[in-house]
């Protein structure tokens, strides 16, 4: 559990600021490798944007959709035997939109089918297409677009583009305009094996990785917002925290990139060459949400597992993020997705811009709000007849809500965009001992993502450590 | 350390990584990562292992050195000589 702040040290080898999945990623990694770490986290429970809340008897999930079969491993290797047998496979992914109405499983083979039957694609262009882009890298040359990739197999096939696409987009806010690499790893990522969560929801993961913190001795502070990163000489010298210094040899900090450098470090602790690249640096787009929560004694029979709805003609990245988008994704989760818990919600997402937000006055706010809910509402009906009689809860957020809660830059829910990456990793060569971790560059994003991004940067920070002895 | 003792140290730490690997029928001189089930995220487990046991720090250039097996005992016999 966590503990008070008056019981922290005065010293650690790392402190770790934030603790969304890359921070406690970083954290449990680093505690096993023999540092002493601390971990602060501003909000009142962990897990950053991996996290859930409690209304009139129902557990909702802010971020638990679906990802990767590579969960699996990664969840053996960088926790532990327990979480990860608590994958399962999503099976029933639904597509409906006015371009095609599909189910599937949503991997290579199912793909490959229906794009030969349905889409009438012929089988040679579909592999060509899969070969590519399991053979992307990051470090590989980022000239080309999504939109120009999609063109050179796939011309003029909107509907096409649409289901490669559309999914995507929720999954990490890339958008057609992106380097085609964004796309490919993480799209190709997903065609592994399909689409996977956690059984017993995000509030069990995170306690079983808040026991695993405590087993390697990572000394865990909530409530506690750091205000700044001590930097003396081009050095990380500790963080300072509620009027205390903690002095620290390394600093991991899982807050945005562009929080750390601007609020937390400050931009002089940096060269004018590094913060002419920092400031290119564009934050992705936020989300809205709706959560719905249906009657204890009303249920229903599977509707799917994760939907992709549209009623706009064809995909556009640009309308996926309009105000009134008529594009939102309905994930459903069922009493199987927390055994013990027999209860039913749908959390419905959007893809969302700040500034469309921002502005409102307290009144527009709330209509927009409601407009939202009841937009919601209106879609769910096509696949819950009846929805309206069936719940007993509903609310919205909007990216007004993501910043409130996380402090991400302008609400942003999926990082930054590809030009984040370099900066991110090359932070500790600017300031000896600074680290970031946490979405960025598209790719690094998502749980699997993050997750994987925590174990680059500790390796990072151990040999840091090292040559430092 | 000898080229025998490098060989079974990185079978050891990539056992460790997958203990379901087989190397029965693993070529030495051919890519690692496409006989055993490792991906990028292994190799980096080996570089971190390497640097826990032997305190070697390998400069991410250096990764591609590590592909097949034999590439991983040439790169590091100089680098374990005094080990």
């Amino acid at each position: 559990m966590p503990v008070s702040f008056s019981q922290t040290a005065d010293q650690y080898d790392v402190v770790v600021i934030g603790s969304g999945l890359g921070g406690l990623t970083s954290a449990n990694r680093l505690a096993y490798c023999g540092y002493k770490v601390l971990l602060l986290e501003y909000h009142s429970q962990l897990g950053g944007l991996a996290t859930w809340f409690k209304r009139k008897g129902h557990i909702f999930d802010v971020s638990l959709h679906g990802f990767p079969y590579g969960m699996v491993k990664t969840c053996k290797k960088y926790w532990n035997r327990e979480i990860m047998n608590s994958i399962v496979q999503l099976k029933n992914i639904i597509f409906d939109n006015p371009q095609f109405q599909l189910k599937t499983t949503f991997d290579r083979v199912d793909f490959t089918e229906k794009l030969i039957s349905y889409f009438k694609i012929p089988k040679t262009t579909i592999d060509a297409f899969f070969a590519r882009v399991a053979g992307m890298n990051f470090y590989d040359d980022q000239s080309m677009t999504t939109r120009e990739l999609f063109n050179e197999y796939f011309p003029g096939r909107s509907d096409v583009h649409r289901l490669l696409m559309e999914p995507i987009s929720y999954a990490n806010g890339s958008t057609l305009d992106d380097p085609a690499i964004t796309y490919g790893i993480v799209f190709s990522n997903f065609m592994n094996k399909g689409v996977f969560t956690f059984e017993g929801g995000t509030d069990k993961l995170i306690k079983m990785m808040t026991v695993e913190l405590e087993k390697c001795g990572v000394t865990i502070c909530t409530n506690c917002k750091v205000d700044r990163i001590i930097v003396e000489q081009g050095k990380v010298k500790g963080v300072e925290c509620r009027g205390k210094v903690i002095a620290a040899k390394s600093v991991v900090s899982n807050s945005g990139i562009t929080n750390t450098i601007h609020n937390l470090a400050g931009r002089d602790a940096f060269s004018d060459t590094f913060m002419e690249k920092a400031d290119k640096v564009r934050v992705n787009n936020s989300s809205c949400q709706v959560y719905i929560g249906i009657k204890e004694d009303e249920g229903f029979d599977d509707i799917g597992d994760l939907l992709f709805t549209s009623k706009a003609a064809e995909f556009s990245s640009t309308e996926l993020c309009d105000l009134h988008t008529k594009s939102k994704t309905f994930s459903v989760y069922y009493p199987k997705t927390r055994p013990g818990h027999n209860r039913h919600t749908i959390v419905a997402s959007m893809n969302a811009n700040y500034k469309d937000w921002e502005a409102f006055s307290d009144e527009q706010y709330g209509q927009e709000k409601e407009s939202l809910i009841q937009r919601t509402l209106l879609d769910l009906e096509r696949y819950l007849p009846g929805a309206k009689e069936k719940i007993d809860w509903i609310e919205a957020a909007t990216p007004r809500t993501f910043n409130r809660y996380t402090l991400h830059t302008r609400g942003t829910s999926f990082g930054t965009k590809f030009e984040g990456l370099d900066i991110s990793r090359n932070i500790f060569k600017e300031v000896g001992g600074l680290f970031h971790v946490g979405s960025v560059g598209i790719i690094m994003s998502g749980w699997l993502g993050a997750i994987n991004y925590g174990v680059i940067v500790s390796n990072d920070v151990d040999a840091y450590m090292r040559s430092n002895d | 350390m000898t080229r025998d003792a490098i060989r079974d140290l990185i079978l050891e730490i990539i056992e460790d990584i997958d203990e379901d690997a087989d190397f029965d029928t693993l070529e030495a001189d051919k890519p690692l990562r496409d006989q055993l089930d490792l991906d990028s995220m292994d190799f980096l487990d080996i570089v971190m292992e390497l640097r826990k046991r032997h305190k070697l720090q390998i400069p991410e250039e250096d990764y591609p050195e590590l592909a097949t097996l034999d590439s991983c005992v040439n790169y590091l016999e100089p680098l374990l000589a005094d080990a």
